[in-house]
């Protein structure tokens, strides 16, 4: 089978959105470093931009096909690379996520995890897509993204590792499982969380610092509670038009916490109020519902599922990075895709938009 | 690995599941934005002013104390803006590189500034700590220039106290520091007061520290969460405190000063026509620019270590035997009473009562009133004592002032004792016995008084009884009100009148200017002015047994000198006080030079203001004889 691609496939409309974003990004970076030690860190955004851009030009010219082909290879190095990051890993502030290759880049696995789990998701539902999902088919699939799971979540790092969970489940959820076994998973899942919550083993002190002072953002005060009140007296200041750009007094004073990645939304809602921060928000509907018609149009299954896996994650990072900054969701480190300040999240951004593209573009079967 | 060859690759997912996921997207931004409603738009009010009490600080902005002057308008205390520099620790990025360049820049011992951060250690990261106070401009420079490399380096500008040098005339104006607790508790003066407020903790700038203090404005300040400040929104402006204008003669206290160099001890110097105090020196003395606001422990522990007590004011605080100065007010009992007049003794080295002998240091032979006073006999007034009793002694000393608080508008002013009947029986529970009269009647037994009560008494009797409130600041300056208030705060003897006989008061103002030519105080006779006094020699152990006991304290006794000019309506009386002096007449010289440097100054005055005003010479106008006491005792 001959297929047939172009740039004229290319999706034009999503490519517009995503650089919309990217240059409220790049503003709103600059907003909240200006006053701080990091700033300039907009000039290094614009550099991440630019390679992240170049690589999804550069992974939509490959097949998808073939990634899918290799994804089983892709999968057992990334999982070695993750069991060998507590042992050759740099350690930073206290966790080791990264593995340091020569010329100074700063690689981390645990990210590009993402991807493989993405594509590893639709190949193994391939095959079992409509056809009823058995408890072993479920327990396949739990022990594919479960394993990098816990080796991420040992590292400790929390946020990433919770990103998983969203590829899993829209996998089993297009892959056909039925509502039964769906609600006793559920259950299950809530029950083990509890208990892992409670017991205080599975997650570390601060982790559960984080938790608790959800709770209760009055309980400490100075710790991850002051961030969690920062950030709602900075969102709830900006009223409905915001106080304008560069006017942000808890962004600009130093008062909302690391204001360029984690609470890049509350310096947003702080600076652009009610109105800015749900025209962004728009905006993202606008790219989610862009992808979402391209898995629509994707010519196989495998396409669907990656491109749907990709929504998943970006929609779960929104929920969970937005949800904490208004204060309905604890504080887990997961920043806010195309808007929060780093090169992981934006290669990873990028590449997975990259990967959306090429679906696009070998739409039509020849 | 190949995909699985069994699978169909055409074939597709159905839409519905799509949709699905669809509507949980808007879902859940429909609660994102539900969260956002909730805190932007429903609760907007709430968090601005969060955000408000979150970046504006209201900080004083200090007002400048009033500057003080002398009695000619000659600047004593000024002000000097200062800057002090914080060092706020959350903003250091690389402590092992940082702190060096800081300590080379601001001339800090790297040690010392180590020193520091352990001492605030426990103190939470984002509150500023002084590392250097009085920073030099080129310190300021190096802060200006390294804003961006060294964020954590802040400056304070604050106005602080220029004090004189070498504690000149330290006791009378005071120092300032901050309020204690203890002050804000229990003192109803300072309820307005707040903690960390810089006020006057003795001498002048203690009791005129409403008036001297000024308003202090304020700034609104916006700061970012480490407490920087990055911007002011807006200022009250500070009422700076109003200068003062003391009643001191920079000259005479300079003269004061130069007397008592590396001697303990106090000199005061009044006007007994109105009480106005020229000068007030107490020894050894304190550097008052060390307490503005926070003493160094090192100067602390030394100041309490000294046995020499530099923080007391001698001339208003000691409470020392006044020895033979009080045989003034012997004599003004004693004549008052009709007794002395016709008292004549045969001094030969002392006379015994009560079955003890009592000493006189000379063999004076035949003396009565008038030569008793110059020469100072013991025996004299040993008789004397003896035939008025304690009772009266102590009814014409308290008249006069002694066991009394002058009023002086100074904190802390010593009472002294004047023993009685009554006041045996009240402290010691016990009834007096006339043998106690006869060293009372020299000044000893447990007789005290201060130098300024002596100084009082002596210009009051010269003065024909009349007596002043002392006080240091210029009358008129502060309204009528306030003034008084000060006053009533300082109670004491205050104004006072006795009725002295004309002839009486001869006798003893003559009695003293005899003293200054051919009596105790010869050594120190000045030519050609009207100087009288009288001096007091008074021993610190009254028992050569005692003195044994005293284990290396130093028992030599206490010399004391009151002089004026004129000897009748003096202009200016000076009290001398020389601990461990050995002799009044030691004393009686420091007195003589204060004199001296009094008149020679007043006849300067009169001669270039005579220079000025006439300008073709005439005949001299005759001087003025002393006036009637009654007549002219009050005002001038």
């Amino acid at each position: 089978m001959q297929r047939f691609s172009s740039y004229r496939d290319f999706d034009w409309p999503l490519l517009t959105l995503i650089a919309i974003l990217s240059v409220i990004s790049v503003l709103e970076i600059k907003s909240a470093t200006a006053m701080t030690k990091f700033h300039g860190f907009d000039h290094k955004q614009i550099g991440f931009l630019a390679v992240g851009l170049f690589l999804m030009f550069v992974i939509s010219l490959i097949d998808y096909h073939l990634l899918v082909d290799i994804v089983p290879w892709l999968y057992g190095i990334f999982l070695a690379l993750l069991i060998a990051v507590p042992f050759v890993g740099t350690k930073v502030l206290g966790a080791r996520r990264w593995i340091k290759l020569p010329g100074g880049v700063h690689f981390q696995p645990s990210e590009w995890m993402k991807l493989v789990l993405i594509l590893s998701v639709a190949r193994f539902f391939w095959p079992r897509a409509g056809r009823g999902l058995s408890w072993t088919d479920i327990g396949k699939a739990f022990a594919l993204v479960g394993i990098p799971l816990l080796l991420v979540l040992k590292q400790p790092d929390l946020g990433t590792s919770l990103t998983y969970v969203p590829i899993l489940a829209i996998g089993l959820f297009l892959g056909g499982i039925d509502w039964r076994k769906a609600t006793i998973l559920i259950v299950i899942f809530a029950a083990i969380g509890f208990g892992a919550v409670k017991s205080g083993k599975v997650l570390k002190p601060f982790q559960l610092a984080r938790l608790t002072s959800f709770m209760d953002p009055n309980l400490d005060p100075k710790g991850t509670g002051y961030q969690i009140r920062q950030s709602m007296i900075a969102v709830g200041s900006g009223g409905l038009w915001g106080k304008g750009a560069n006017q942000g007094t808890q962004t600009q004073g130093d008062f909302l916490p690391i204001p360029y990645t984690d609470f890049i939304f509350a310096a947003l809602s702080e600076e652009h109020g009610f109105v800015g921060a749900v025209v962004v928000l728009m905006l993202y509907f606008l790219v989610l519902m862009r992808l979402i018609q391209n898995a629509q149009t994707a010519s196989d299954i495998p396409g669907t599922f990656i491109v749907m896996g990709v929504v998943s994650v970006i929609v779960f990072q929104i929920a969970v990075n937005v949800g904490m900054v208004v204060d309905l969701m604890p504080v887990t480190g997961i920043p806010l895709p195309l808007l929060s300040y780093g090169g992981s999240s934006v290669l990873f951004t990028f590449l997975a938009l990259g990967i959306v593209m090429n679906i696009r573009m070998r739409r039509f079967v020849n | 690995m190949t995909s699985p060859p069994t699978i169909d690759r055409e074939e597709k997912l159905s839409p519905a599941k799509l949709h699905a996921t669809q509507y949980v997207i808007v879902l859940i931004l429909g609660i994102l934005i539900f969260g956002l409603w909730r805190l932007q738009v429903l609760d907007v009010d709430n968090y601005r002013s969060l955000a408000e009490a979150n970046r504006i600080r209201k900080v004083p902005v200090l007002a400048p104390r009033g500057r003080i002057f002398d009695r000619e308008g000659r600047l004593i205390v000024d002000n000097y803006s200062s800057t002090s520099c914080f060092l706020i620790r959350d903003q250091i990025r690389d402590a092992d590189a940082e702190l060096p360049k800081i300590a080379l820049g601001l001339h800090i011992p790297i040690e010392q500034l180590q020193a520091t951060l352990r001492r605030f250690a426990a103190a939470p990261k984002y509150q500023p700590i002084p590392i250097k106070q009085d920073i030099t401009p080129d310190e300021q420079a190096f802060i200006a220039a390294h804003r961006d490399g060294l964020p954590e380096l802040e400056t304070l500008e604050e106005q602080r106290r220029l004090y004189p040098r070498d504690g000149f005339a330290a006791h009378l104006i005071g120092y300032v520091g901050e309020v204690s607790e203890a002050m804000l508790e229990k003192d109803s003066r300072y309820d307005f007061y707040q903690p960390g407020d810089v006020v006057g903790q003795s001498g002048v700038e203690a009791t005129y520290d409403a008036y001297l203090r000024g308003t202090d404005g304020s700034r609104d300040v916006i700061v970012n969460s480490h407490g920087k400040e990055v911007g002011q929104l807006g200022q009250e402006l500070a009422t700076p405190g109003h200068d003062l204008k003391l009643t001191i003669d920079l000259d005479l206290q300079i003269a004061a000063e130069k007397a008592l160099e590396g001697k303990n001890g106090a000199i005061v110097a009044l006007d007994p026509h109105t009480g106005e105090v020229l000068a007030m020196v107490s020894r050894p003395s304190f550097d008052p620019n060390q307490f503005s606001v926070r003493v160094s422990h090192s100067y602390w522990n030394s100041i309490l270590d000294n046995p020499d007590h530099p923080l007391l004011n001698k001339a208003i605080q000691a409470q020392l035997a006044p020895g033979s100065t009080f045989k003034i007010i012997m004599s003004v009992a004693g004549l008052e009473e009709g007794v002395a007049q016709d008292l004549r003794v045969n001094c030969q080295g002392g006379a015994s009562f009560y079955g003890q002998f009592h000493a006189c240091d000379k063999h004076h032979g035949g003396v009565d009133i008038h030569n008793a006073i110059p020469y100072s006999c013991d025996t004299f007034y040993y008789t004397l004592a003896d035939k008025l009793g304690i009772d009266t002694i102590a009814k014409y000393a308290k008249s006069i002032g002694i066991s009394l608080k002058t009023g002086i508008d100074l904190p802390q002013e010593a009472t002294g004792t004047m023993p009685s009947t009554a006041w045996k029986l009240k402290t010691q529970h016990e009834r007096w016995y006339p043998s106690e009269a006869i060293s009372v009647g020299i000044g000893q037994g447990a007789v005290t008084a201060s130098p300024i009560q002596l100084a009082r008494a002596l210009g009051g009797v010269a003065s024909g009884g009349v007596f002043h409130r002392p006080h240091v600041v210029m009358p008129g300056q502060i309204d009528d009100q306030t003034q008084a208030s000060i006053y009533e705060s300082y109670p004491g003897a205050a104004e006072a009148k006795i009725a002295l006989n004309a002839d009486n008061w001869q006798i003893i103002t003559d009695g003293m200017a005899a003293t200054t030519t051919s009596g105790t105080a010869g050594v120190a006779h000045l030519e050609g002015i009207d100087f009288a006094g009288k001096t007091g020699t008074a021993q610190v152990m009254s028992h050569a047994g005692l003195a044994k006991a005293a284990k290396g304290r130093n028992t030599t006794p206490n010399a004391w000198f009151v002089g004026m000019t004129p000897r009748r309506n003096p202009d200016v009386v000076v009290a001398v006080l020389w601990e461990h002096g050995d002799w009044g007449s030691n004393s009686a010289k420091l007195g003589a030079q204060m004199v001296d440097a009094y008149v020679t100054k007043q006849r300067t005055k009169d001669h270039n203001l005579k220079l000025a005003d006439t300008p073709a010479p005439k005949p001299e106008a005759t001087p003025t004889p002393a006036a009637a006491p009654t007549a002219s005792s009050t005002g001038q």
